[in-house]
Order: C-alpha cells, then sequence, then structure tokens
C-alpha cells in the first residue's frame, strides 16, 4: 500500500508530534508514505479571498499525485477538506476543470479525474480494517478512556466525503476502540472547534472551543482524540488562555490518533513525538508504566 | 429599516454567477441553517438565514461591508442540512470573495494569502525548521514552492498582496 503524504502547512513545523506518530504508525503496518517536494499549501487559507485560486491550488497538488500513480493520504482535515472538495468538483464539472486547467498551463500540469483524496484516520479504517490494526497491539489500554473531536472537515459536506455519517459518526470511536481504549460520547459532539475564525474574532472562537471542553471534561476522560491539527490548536495550544480566561482549568490532555494507537503498539513517547504536545500528558503516561509494572 | 430605493435587485444574480453561490434563490428561509450553527449560538449577530434574505433582498453594500460575512467557521452543518440544497457555505464564500474585490477584506485573511504566495505555505519554513526536523528523524520540507504564484491567477489576490 503507498501513498503520497500531503503534510499541508502546519504539521511539518508546529505538529511534528503527528507526523512523527503517523509515520510510525504507518511503518508498522506496512504502508509506504511517499513524500513529495512538489506539494505546497492546499489552498484552504486564500478561499475567502478567491476560491477561484483555491482551486487551483488544490488542483496543482493533485497532480503531482497524479503524476507519480499515487493516491494522497492527508493529516489536516483542512487539506483533507479542500482537496476532496476540488477533487470532486472538478471531476464532475467539465466546464471548470477545462477553466482551472488554463490556471495550470504555465506548471505544465493537467487536472484529470481519478487521483483518490483520503484522510489518513480513513485510511487507516477502510484500507487497513479495523481487525488488522490490532495485529501489533503489544499494551493493554482497557484502562483509559477518551473522547474523540471528529473536526467538521473529515466528514463534511457529505456528498463530497461520501463516508461515515456525518451527523452521528462512528470511524474515529471505532478506531480507538481497535486500540484498546474506551471512547467516551458527550455532548455536542459534532460541534466545530471554532479555528477557522480564531483569526477574526478570537473571542468567539475561544468561546467555542470553551464549550466543547467543559463538555468533554464533563466525564472523566484520560484526554481528547482529535486527527487536525487546526482543531488542536483550539483545544490545546489555547487551553491555557482559556483557562485564564475564563478562571476555570482542565488540564486535558489532547492526543492525535495516531500517538495512541502508537501507544497501544508499544511504542515509547519519544517516538510518538509526546515532547511535544503542549497540555503534557503526565499523567496519562504515568498511569500508562503503573499498568505495566503491576503486570 | 430597509429603504428599497437603497437595494441592488441584481445583487443576487452577481452571487449566483459567483463560482459556489449557485443556488442561493432556492432558500425559502426555513431558518435550519440559524438553528444549527455553532457561531449563531454564541454570538447572533453572525446569523446565516438573516444573510441570505439580505442578500436576496439586494442590501448588497450592507452585506459586503458587515463584519459578520467573516465569521463564517466553515463547519458545513448548515450546508449538509439544508433542505433546498443551497450550500450556504459556498455562499459565504462567494459573499467573502465579492467583498474583497470590492475592497472590504478581513486583515487576518490578507495576511494569509500573503504568505501562501510567498512561500507556498502558510509558514516559512527556514533552516532551523528543517535541522529540527532532521533530528526528530524526518524528511527536510522544500523552503518556497514558486509554482503557487504562477497557477494563482485571479488578480483580486495579486492586487491585496501588493
Amino acid at each position: 500500500m503507498k501513498y503520497a503524504l500531503f503534510l499541508g502547512c502546519t504539521i511539518p513545523v508546529r505538529g511534528q508530534n503527528y507526523e512523527l506518530s503517523a509515520r510510525a504508525v504507518a511503518e508498522k503496518l506496512g504502508i509506504e508514505l511517499v513524500d513529495m517536494d512538489g506539494f505546497s499549501c492546499c489552498g484552504y487559507p486564500v478561499k475567502s479571498t478567491s476560491a477561484r485560486s483555491t482551486l487551483a491550488l488544490a488542483a496543482r497538488n493533485i497532480c503531482q499525485a497524479q503524476k507519480e500513480g499515487v493516491d494522497i493520504v492527508t493529516l489536516c482535515n483542512a487539506c483533507t477538506g479542500v482537496l476532496a472538495e476540488a477533487n470532486h468538483i472538478l471531476s464532475e464539472d467539465s466546464e471548470l476543470r477545462a477553466k482551472v486547467n488554463e490556471d495550470l498551463k504555465d506548471v505544465g500540469c493537467e487536472f484529470k479525474p481519478g487521483t483518490k483524496i483520503k484522510h489518513f484516520s480513513r485510511m487507516l479504517y477502510e484500507d487497513i480494517g479495523l481487525e488488522k490494526i490490532k495485529d501489533p497491539i503489544t499494551r493493554d489500554m482497557s484502562d483509559f478512556s477518551f473522547s474523540v473531536h471528529y473536526g467538521c472537515h473529515y466528514l463534511r459536506p457529505a456528498e463530497v466525503h461520501c463516508f461515515d455519517d456525518a451527523e452521528d459518526p462512528r470511524t474515529i470511536d471505532e478506531l480507538i476502540e481497535a486500540a484498546g481504549a474506551k471512547s467516551v460520547d458527550y455532548q455536542d459532539k459534532l460541534e466545530c472547534c471554532g479555528g477557522a475564525i480564531l483569526g477574526v474574532e478570537e473571542d468567539i472562537a475561544l468561546q467555542m472551543a470553551k464549550k466543547k471542553l467543559d463538555h468533554i471534561t464533563a466525564n472523566p476522560v484520560d484526554g481528547l482524540i482529535t486527527v487536525c491539527p487546526f482543531c488542536t490548536v483550539m483545544y490545546e495550544d489555547n487551553q491555557k488562555k482559556i483557562e485564564q480566561k475564563y478562571e476555570t482549568e482542565y488540564g486535558l490532555p489532547v492526543l492525535y490518533y495516531p500517538q495512541l494507537l502508537g501507544l497501544a503498539y508499544g511504542m515509547d513517547k519519544k517516538q510518538l513525538g509526546f515532547r511535544l504536545n503542549k497540555v503534557k500528558a503526565k499523567d496519562l503516561l504515568a498511569k500508562l508504566e503503573e499498568g505495566e509494572e503491576a503486570a | 429599516m430597509i429603504r428599497t430605493s437603497e437595494l441592488d435587485p441584481n445583487f443576487k444574480d452577481e452571487v449566483s454567477k459567483e463560482l459556489g453561490g449557485w443556488e442561493i434563490s432556492r432558500c425559502f428561509a426555513c431558518g435550519t441553517c440559524t438553528a444549527g450553527c455553532p457561531v449563531r449560538e454564541i454570538d447572533d449577530k453572525y446569523n446565516p438565514r438573516k444573510i441570505i434574505r439580505m442578500v436576496l433582498l439586494g442590501m448588497r453594500e450592507e452585506v459586503l461591508s458587515s463584519e459578520f460575512i467573516w465569521l463564517c467557521s466553515t463547519c458545513y452543518t448548515c450546508y449538509d442540512r439544508c433542505p433546498q440544497d443551497v450550500h450556504l457555505t459556498d455562499i459565504m464564500t462567494a459573499l467573502k470573495n465579492i467583498a474583497v474585490r470590492e475592497g472590504y477584506m478581513h486583515p487576518s485573511f490578507k495576511e494569509q494569502a500573503r504568505l501562501v504566495l510567498e512561500f507556498g505555505r502558510l509558514y516559512e519554513v527556514e533552516d532551523f525548521d528543517n535541522k529540527k526536523r532532521e533530528k526528530m528523524g524526518l524528511p527536510p520540507v522544500q523552503k518556497t514552492i514558486d509554482e503557487v504564484r504562477k497557477v494563482v491567477k485571479d488578480p483580486a489576490i495579486a492586487e491585496v498582496c501588493e
């Protein structure tokens, strides 16, 4: 199994714990991830300025993988959404495709339908499958419970992704359970993290994230599982700010899903980049060690 | 108060010609979008049903110069739930794109566009970043992707980045 790894903007410089753990887990499962120099920003950050430019950027990225004859796997939800949406619309609308292909002429690219775009978690779920994911497990995670924030662009628009149930998603809950831990439901599970408007009106964005953090921590969970660096910015990087602003305390570790799976595979915290987690997962890692000593 | 003399009846047609703005006239104002909107739940100055209504009425200047069009968090909840397939998230994008051309642009998006055009990514990758990556056992990433500038043909972007 071979995929071009699309890192996007944030992960290679600010989310290397996600990248390290995803690469480690992929290697364990025999998935070959190809690094491609040609990949740029997916196009999401310029969509509010020019949707046409977003399409051109996304199409150019898809063309890089198309040239190599490989499908794309993404780690960030925003990249997944933009690339999948461009792929969908340019495959269906030949008139628009012709226009965008004009934009791409100067760089010698031509978008053709046929390349698949998959989020890393979706790839694990669909291409590896829940049973095979369990094979390399060496650590018992049954004493751990997590809640998941899916993130909007992992699921919606449903007509673009055609995956899971956008109103009642289960795939990442099942992936958490496949890693041996419990997945805990909570109120407003599907609500947005607010990340996209953090730069427009910070106060609203922080209140959106606060509401989610309140609901997640209403249950005794060991941490929050995310699959997107933007959502992680809201729940992890801004957690302290929210705590100070609203005089509350969460201390909620935020893990990328491959970090959890890597722990279940017996990988060490360094290999999974835990040093880069901003809310330190000290209690969680100590509990893991205690459990192992007792066994 | 809405003054009919100040309305632009062609505004909805202008929006429907924009990429993603195609389905705006289908709206029958049921309010499903507003009911499920996570931004509106925090602050009612963002109200998708009201924005669509304002566009259909022709309140062009009021919409394009407003703060609220920049507050869509692009969660696509309204997009998926709309019984008329109005594709609201895309309409908000279309409104923002028109606003940019009319000279109304939120500064945070301006900076994002500038960075993407200059470096090909939202962040500048420096030698320091690649050294850090090497220490972690990660492959280097390309510092700038010049081709990005060559495929962005929309003059609106070039203008805001000048």
